[in-house]
């Protein structure tokens, strides 16, 4: 194990975070003030409870989880995306590491990235509305693992894209409305029977249920089921880096 | 070609056929000794960067194998890329990081732990320890270079390939890359450059390779090479331009050239017998007169264009 290669690529890519960390922190924070000020105070008032929690608790769970997908798939995307744009990426695959030594460079950099973000979103939040964590433990876990998923599906991403147009395609096209009809702001239990049964279909309704249940104890799919379909996902997402990095997928020619 | 000793580099039977289905290797037989530096000659397109893009991992081989020091460079990956160092024939520099942190980080990726004390010797190796803190930005095209320089020396490679070292650097430049390289051969690094100019060959190689069209052409001490300097030629200037050369003359060194208007033969000035007589009957008895005759001595660049003109016509 090439661990002095690890660390120079985690390093490298959170000394590239921490150049820009002003950004990096602004833009997060104040897009989760802005929903707590339009739809927790401005919207939430009105709206009463969700199932025996207050409005404007019962988002704070989708927020994180909203932010955490769209940052980590943005970060782990432009992780590897850009060094094969600029041409570094060379001294990367002419190095003593194995697939998965960079993999936990990169990922694992985006990935502690994600987690510190989603903490710093909880705290914003409770600037703005008292919540209590039923499960802190699971809490982590989830915020873990979501973290972890989706920069690995960020890096598959990066490395699939050819282009900073297509980087941007799949975050705006597929996950910003997944994540949104995915019960950040509702539950599904509040949509139409049928728009029920299609809600399932959508992998962030996992995420976002287990990751409230560790809130709040309410949840629209069991806890298990929550944590199963996100294994399922981390496993689809590993299988497609082996996958990358045993053909060299627009890594070699 | 002859079996080396003990290469550090061993190439056999290499080919590479790229998506788009060009082939770019044809089967590349090479050994490279330990400590010398080697040229590996060849025009644009000829398969240089090819081959030192697979011995160094960043393209997959096609068929063949490659040892580095023994290890496979697919199999024992970790052990033959730990052995090398690589300069690419692009330049490709992160923009943002200052100079020691790069060198630093190319280090730990290959491996080793940090030690500033080394990466303070090979900034000043490739002069840019004045340059330490900056960001690479804001530094000129040459020392960029000098950059991706140290980058490949940071981890202590007992290899360095170094792909067309000074395209497009000026002549000064130039001096400062070859006292360096030569250098690095004192130290006992093993040096492979590629390039697409003779007398950066002939002035730094121990051996020249000369490649073309995905072929090794020749390998050669460069003494030997140059010594083929000596070698002089006698051309004849026909009365009556011939469509090809006869069957009886084919065994001589002998070349038609001039659409067929001249004959050009090879013979070594500094042996014994030039063989002159013995062509100049030869060609009487075919009955090919010629109203003029020189000679002159032929250097390496016709040496190349005749093996590039052979390789074209094969
Ligand atoms: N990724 C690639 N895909 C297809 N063809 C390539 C690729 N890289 C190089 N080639 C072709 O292979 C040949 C050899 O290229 P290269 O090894 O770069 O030559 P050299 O370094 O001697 O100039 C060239 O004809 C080039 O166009
Ligand atoms: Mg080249």
């Amino acid at each position: 194990m090439n661990l002095h290669g690890v660390r120079a690529i985690y390093h490298f890519e959170l000394s590239r975070w921490f150049r820009t960390l002003g950004q990096s922190i602004a833009a997060p924070v104040i897009s989760t003030s802005l929903y707590f000020i339009v739809f927790g105070a401005a919207i939430g008032a009105r709206m009463g409870q969700v199932e025996g929690v207050s409005f404007g608790a019962f988002i704070v769970p989708g927020l994180v989880m909203l932010t955490l997908l769209t940052e980590s798939i943005s970060n782990a995307s432009f992780g590897i995306h850009m060094p094969r744009f600029s041409g570094t990426i060379y001294e990367v695959l002419s190095a003593p590491v194995s697939a998965f030594e960079v993999v936990l460079g990169y990922v694992g950099a985006a990935a502690t990235k994600s987690v510190l973000l989603g903490l710093l979103i909880l705290a914003t939040a409770r600037l703005f509305v008292p919540y209590t964590i039923a499960h802190p433990f699971l809490m982590v876990i989830f915020l873990v693992l979501t973290a972890v998923t989706f920069c690995l599906f960020g890096f598959i991403i990066g490395i699939w894209a050819d282009g900073f147009e297509k980087l941007q395609v799949i975050p705006v096209l597929v996950v910003t409305p997944l994540a949104f009809l995915g019960g950040s702001f509702y539950s599904i239990s509040m949509l139409p029977p049928v728009w029920q049964k299609v809600a399932l279909l959508n992998p962030v309704v996992y995420l976002v249920s287990g990751f409230r249940w560790s809130f709040f104890e309410t949840a629209d799919v069991g806890v298990g089921v929550s944590l199963a379909m996100m294994g399922l996902f981390l496993t689809l997402c590993l299988a497609a880096i082996w996958w990358i990095f045993r053909t060299g997928y627009r890594l070699k020619s | 070609m002859s079996s080396e000793v003990d290469p550090i580099i061993s190439v056999r039977g290499l080919t590479k056929t790229y998506a788009t289905g060009f082939q770019a290797l044809r089967g590349i037989d090479l050994e490279i000794r330990r400590g010398e530096i080697f040229a590996l000659l060849g025009p644009n397109g000829a398969g240089k960067s090819t081959l030192i893009n697979i011995i160094c991992g960043i393209v997959n081989p096609g068929t063949g194998t490659v040892l580095v020091d023994g290890h496979d460079v697919v199999r024992d990956y970790r052990l033959a890329r730990q052995a090398i160092g690589l300069v690419p024939q692009e330049l490709h520099t992160d923009m943002f990081e200052r100079v020691r942190d790069t060198v630093a980080f190319s280090r730990g990726l290959f491996g080793r732990p940090p030690d500033t004390a080394f990466i303070e010797r090979v900034l000043r190796q490739v002069s840019l320890w004045d340059k330490r803190d900056a960001k690479i930005m804001t530094l000129s095209g040459g020392m960029k270079r000098r950059v991706m320089l140290a980058k490949a020396l940071a981890h202590e490679p007992r290899i360095l390939f170094l792909d067309e070292p000074t395209a497009g650097v000026d002549v000064e430049l130039r001096r400062g890359m070859w006292d360096l390289v030569r250098n690095l051969r004192a130290e006992g690094v093993t040096i492979i450059l590629t390039t697409h100019y003779i007398e950066e060959a002939e002035e730094m190689a121990d051996r020249i390779g000369i490649i073309n069209h995905g072929e090794i052409r020749l390998v050669d001490d460069t003494a030997a090479l140059l010594q083929k300097l000596g070698r002089r030629e006698l051309r004849l200037q026909l009365q009556q331009p011939l469509a090809a050369l006869p069957p009886a003359l084919a065994g001589l060194p002998l070349q038609l050239a001039g659409d067929g208007n001249e004959l050009v033969y090879a013979f070594d000035a500094s042996g014994g017998g030039t063989g002159i007589a013995g062509l100049l009957a030869a060609l009487q008895a075919q009955g090919i007169e010629f109203r003029d005759l020189a000679t002159r001595e032929s250097s390496l660049e016709d040496i190349f264009v005749g093996l590039l003109r052979e390789g074209a016509r094969s």
